[in-house]
């Protein structure tokens, strides 16, 4: 709910825009199941400024800094906190706990965008 | 007519309200000298029994204990942690199974925390939604029990990496299961490397004056820190 609360918001922000799509990170530490995700995300858009989106979820690995290689490691598997280079134990995690908006993709009708073309919204970084 | 469909960056939190009010307990917990532990654990690994003894034993050590304990349809637990005498109040979520910052927030009204040295705050039990919501604590305490096989952590390694300590509880009916406890061990290395591991029976008392001075270290050192 607090996903299509935070996309109705910023939807909101561009008036009559149609929203096609919410960009979701996950991070397997955030606790949260992407297929839950995925499996009740029709439900919670009915009535609301999201229905009819899709959700795409981008999946991010937890990474852990390993103090034997000091370097950043991307874990195989969240069940073993240690190196995959060279099986040290990494109790320090620096990410995989995201749960995060990333973007709305949403298309405006010419009327209302007309002479408001700004620069402020192109170019997104991903 | 309509333009392309054009990506417009949100990057926020979506649990960002969540993580903000826990931001505001955590601070206010600080200012007022309380330190706060919850238990998370799934259900019947012993919280509540745990919870009343240990709130019964701070209490006989002067400490102004107080405790809110969630649950989801019934008040009973609440009945028996009250049985310490500490102040206890009752978290009824309803169908959701865990607590969030706004819950425990709520519950707090009318208690002057400047009264209390420590809360303990026992989450509903369930080893998956509470991982994701920081309840302004300053320690996690994951509860296990030996009933439910060595291997808990591995299958829930997301509430075990977020915890802060990790008790293993019923230890009287280990051989009886044939608890491996060294393999228990090692499943909890290996989803939080380095993290604590106390052991005990609140049925039998083993371990638990180990467990309460581990606590005890932890409160005093917040109490000179603060």
């Amino acid at each position: 709910m607090s996903i299509v609360e935070g996309a109705s918001e910023e939807a909101l922000k561009h008036d009559g825009a149609q929203v096609h799509a919410v960009h979701l990170k996950l991070g397997p530490l955030s606790g949260v199941v992407k297929d839950a995700l995925l499996f009740s995300y029709d439900l919670a858009c009915q009535g609301t400024l999201l229905e009819g989106s899709r959700l795409i979820i981008e999946e991010v690995p937890v990474v852990v800094f390993c103090p034997a290689c000091e370097a950043e490691k991307t874990l195989d598997s969240i069940q073993r906190f240690c190196c995959p280079t060279c099986g040290t134990l990494t109790p320090e995690v620096l990410s995989g706990k995201q749960l995060e908006l990333v973007a709305i993709e949403i298309s405006e009708s010419e009327a209302i965008n007309n002479g408001h073309e700004s620069s402020q919204y192109a170019g997104m970084a991903t | 007519m309509s333009t392309q469909p054009r990506l417009v960056e949100v990057r926020q939190n979506v649990l960002k309200q969540n993580d903000l009010l826990a931001r505001s307990l955590r601070q206010r917990f600080k200012d007022a000298g309380v330190y706060v532990i919850s238990l998370v654990s799934s259900p019947g690994a012993g919280k509540t029994t745990l919870l009343e003894k240990t709130l019964t034993r701070f209490r006989e050590d002067g400490c102004r204990v107080a405790a809110l304990v969630g649950d989801l349809a019934t008040d009973n637990d609440a009945a028996r942690l009250a049985r310490s005498k500490a102040p206890v109040r009752q978290v009824i979520t309803g169908t959701v199974c865990h607590l969030d910052a706004e819950m425990v927030q709520r519950s707090l009204d009318g208690w002057d925390l400047n009264d209390l040295d420590c809360l303990f705050v026992e989450n509903v039990g369930n080893l998956v939604c509470p991982s994701s919501y920081d309840l302004g604590e300053n320690l996690r305490m994951v509860l296990m029990s030996v009933t439910e096989g060595e291997d808990k952590p591995l299958k829930y390694p997301t509430i075990f990496n977020t915890a802060d300590v990790a008790v293993i509880t019923k230890t009287d009916l280990a051989e009886a299961v044939e608890f491996d406890l060294a393999a228990a061990h090692q499943s909890i290395e290996s989803v939080r490397p380095g993290m604590e591991v106390l052991e005990l029976s609140a049925k039998t008392g083993a371990g638990l004056e180990e467990y309460l001075s581990f606590l005890a270290v932890h409160i005093n050192k917040k109490a000179v820190v603060a």
